[in-house]
């Protein structure tokens, strides 16, 4: 197992910039998410570090060595692929000794390593079945199976819960968490699904237009976003935003949104007069019929346990995440409480957040 | 009824409809049947039937065509072939009763055996070069690979008998008038651009990713290709040595003009069998019979591959 060291790597196909100057560092068993829309460059990263891209600039270390420019075969990876890459002339056992047999294994250590693995992800039933007949989650199993079965340095995975269906997914996830536990392999997981990237890594980068947004653990993506990017896309619904403009200095602890000052973390840095947006998670809005910040019930969505209701508030929807057993008329006029310790600010200018007290931003490498 | 619909049926044929499209078949393939049955009758009826007219459906059937197809015969007085002892084969008992002896084995067999040698060697080589070039053509950046692409296809669009004399000059000036080793080089040259163009198709639709995998798996590109590609592109690799066979085991125009002896192919040498003592129809039938059994077998045996490849570009998964 290794650590695996990324320095301002850059990718370009042609006039499209595909990877911008991405620097980040996974540390030796830990699980890295690299998290974003489609096309917003995560899974280029992930074929350069595999070595199926070469980076137009910058570099790329496993384990402290240079593996910049070093052929696929020679870096000691596992990939798992989104469409698997079962190889359907191959039956199970095979396709998860294949690794091996390209190492000059022993037949009978190839046969053992390959029965011990397939215990591990329960699948040693299965190994002299043909994979066209497998089922979703058996072919992620020998996927993952042909990966792990070389010890590699470390897993790459490409977007591998891409095509199961959504019952299928959840027990892999769990599974997939359950093994890193287990092996505590150094893991490299493309995905665009945020609960997928939240429930499995150590830390996610949240990535769009080439460029790395955010990198940190989940809990500091989702409570302190460092652009409005992450904000609106992590979270479901997402971060609303409370548009205003004003001029800031160091210290302040309220803002004006809309007449109706707002009480807040202290704001650590000078803003001259300009837009800007405050952020609250719709978790941390309650309804108040004493609050000055009023606004029209739109509509509301039932989830079970809670429900999201809508709110317009004269500059666009605002969804709150309250209990169920609330209930509300579609025009009422409500007024809202924001939790004063979970506020960010964001300048919409540069869309990244203002650091406050609570939000100090982390520099990562 | 299924509910399985494709892209060309969205609702299921009518009973009616399915009938009349069956007969429509069944009456095509009947139409292109009768020559060929005609040809296998007629292999098996004795000189005077063959020309008898009207033509007889039915008739005493008898192995002279395949005699003849196979030996040379010289006329001998009656007298001599009664003073020979009992005849050794059903043939020289044939031939016999023709007041004929079998003087030697005719040209047809080491003919064929020609015909078989170019057409595979020929067939191997240009799916082997042909599967090479899709391979690159696939998964490489080539610069212009699209104009070389057209370039190898257009190979194709000219009628190669355009070509036939100046390849005459240059076959004769290299020395490789009338050798198999020519004759394969020509029909190699021919296919490639088919091989290269239908392989193409099938190599393109191999995921990326098993290549990939396999090099992950530490493996180089070479072995990749052998490993993971090549099997998994047999069937467009079968559906490509059959065209190519195909037009290498049927080729003519250039056969006739490039060949006359050592190297001569089955067909410019059928048509020669007419001449051999008067209009031997039994005899040409019978070696066009042959001729046509491997091809036959061939695409039996690989008809589920063949009609991959005539479909080609239509079905895709």
């Amino acid at each position: 197992m290794a650590e695996i060291r990324i320095e301002k790597l850059r990718k370009q196909f042609g006039a499209f910039s595909a990877v911008e100057n991405s620097s980040f560092v996974v540390h030796d068993g830990e699980f890295l998410a690299l998290l974003g829309p489609s096309g917003c460059g995560k899974t280029t990263t992930l074929r350069m570090i595999a070595g199926l891209e070469l980076p137009t600039d910058g570099k790329i270390f496993l384990g402290g060595e240079d593996v910049t420019f070093n052929r696929a075969r020679e870096r000691d990876i596992a990939f798992v692929f989104q469409l698997f890459a079962l190889y359907p002339h191959m039956n199970v056992r095979k396709n998860i000794g294949f690794p091996l047999l390209a190492q000059g294994v022993a037949k009978a250590e190839i046969r053992a390593r390959v029965e011990e693995t397939a215990k591990l992800l329960q699948i040693d039933h299965i190994l002299d079945r043909s994979v066209s007949g497998l089922a979703g989650g058996d072919r992620q199993r020998v996927a993952l199976g042909r990966a792990i079965v070389r010890r590699p340095k470390c897993f790459l995975m490409d977007e591998p819960l891409g095509t199961l269906d959504a019952e299928f997914r959840d027990l892999m996830v769990r599974e997939l968490r359950e093994l890193h536990n287990r092996i505590r392999a150094t893991t490299v997981y493309v995905t665009h699904d945020q609960l997928e990237a939240m429930a499995m890594a150590d830390k996610i980068a949240v990535m769009n237009h080439g460029v790395i947004e955010q990198f940190g653990t989940p809990q500091e993506i989702y409570n302190r976003p460092a652009t409005m990017y992450v904000a609106d896309f992590i979270g479901s619904p997402p971060m609303n935003f409370l548009r205003f403009t004003a001029g800031l200095q160091k210290g302040t602890r309220s803002v004006v949104v809309d007449g109706v000052e707002i009480s807040m973390p202290e704001i650590h840095q000078d803003l001259a007069e300009g837009e800007l947006a405050l952020g609250v998670r719709p978790e941390d809005i309650s309804f108040n019929d004493a609050s000055p910040l009023r606004g029209a019930v739109f509509g509301s969505e039932y989830h079970g346990t809670n429900q999201i209701v809508a709110v317009e508030m004269g500059k666009g929807l605002v969804k709150a995440r309250v209990p169920a057993d609330q209930n509300f008329r579609i025009g009422e006029t409500v007024g809202l409480e924001l939790n004063r310790e979970k506020l960010s600010l964001f300048d919409c200018t540069s869309g990244r957040s203002v650091a406050s007290s609570r939000f100090v931003e982390h520099r990562h490498g | 009824m299924s509910s399985v619909s494709t892209a060309h049926s969205v609702v299921e044929p009518s009973r009616t409809s399915k009938r009349i499209a069956a007969s429509i078949v069944i009456i095509y393939a009947v139409i292109t049947m009768i020559p060929l049955l005609w040809i296998v009758l007629t292999s098996f009826k004795s000189p005077p039937d063959s020309i008898s007219y009207p033509p007889k459906i039915v008739f005493q059937p008898t192995l002279e065509g395949y005699c003849n197809l196979f030996t040379t015969r010289t006329r001998q007085t009656p007298d001599y072939i009664a003073s020979l002892g009992e005849p050794t084969s059903t043939c020289d008992e044939i031939t016999r009763s023709r007041n004929m002896v079998i003087a030697g084995a005719s040209n047809y067999w080491p003919r064929f055996q020609n015909s078989l040698v170019i057409a595979f060697g020929s067939t191997f080589l240009a799916v082997s070069l042909g599967t090479f070039a899709a391979y690159g053509f696939s998964r490489f950046k080539i610069p212009l690979a699209e104009d070389l692409l057209f370039f190898i296809l257009s190979t194709r669009m000219m009628p190669p008998i355009a070509v036939a004399i100046p390849i005459y000059l240059m076959y004769r000036q290299l020395g490789l008038s009338d050798t198999a080793l020519g004759m394969i080089l020509l029909y190699t040259a021919v296919n490639v651009s088919l091989a290269v163009w239908l392989l193409k198709g099938f190599i393109d639709e191999i995921p990326r990713e098993y290549e990939e995998a396999a090099m992950i798996d530490g493996y180089t590109r070479m072995q990749a290709f052998f490993k993971v590609v090549l099997p998994q592109a047999t069937t467009g690799i079968a559906a490509t040595a059959i065209f190519c066979l195909i037009f290498a085991w049927n080729e003519y125009a250039f056969a006739v003009l490039l060949t006359s002896g050592a190297a001569q192919t089955a067909p410019p040498f059928i048509p020669t069998i007419i001449g051999e003592g008067g209009q031997d129809w039994p005899a040409v039938a019978a070696g066009t019979t042959i001729f046509v059994v491997p091809i036959l077998v061939f695409t039996i045996l690989l008809r589920k591959q063949l009609l991959r490849g005539i479909t080609f570009g239509a079905v895709r998964k």
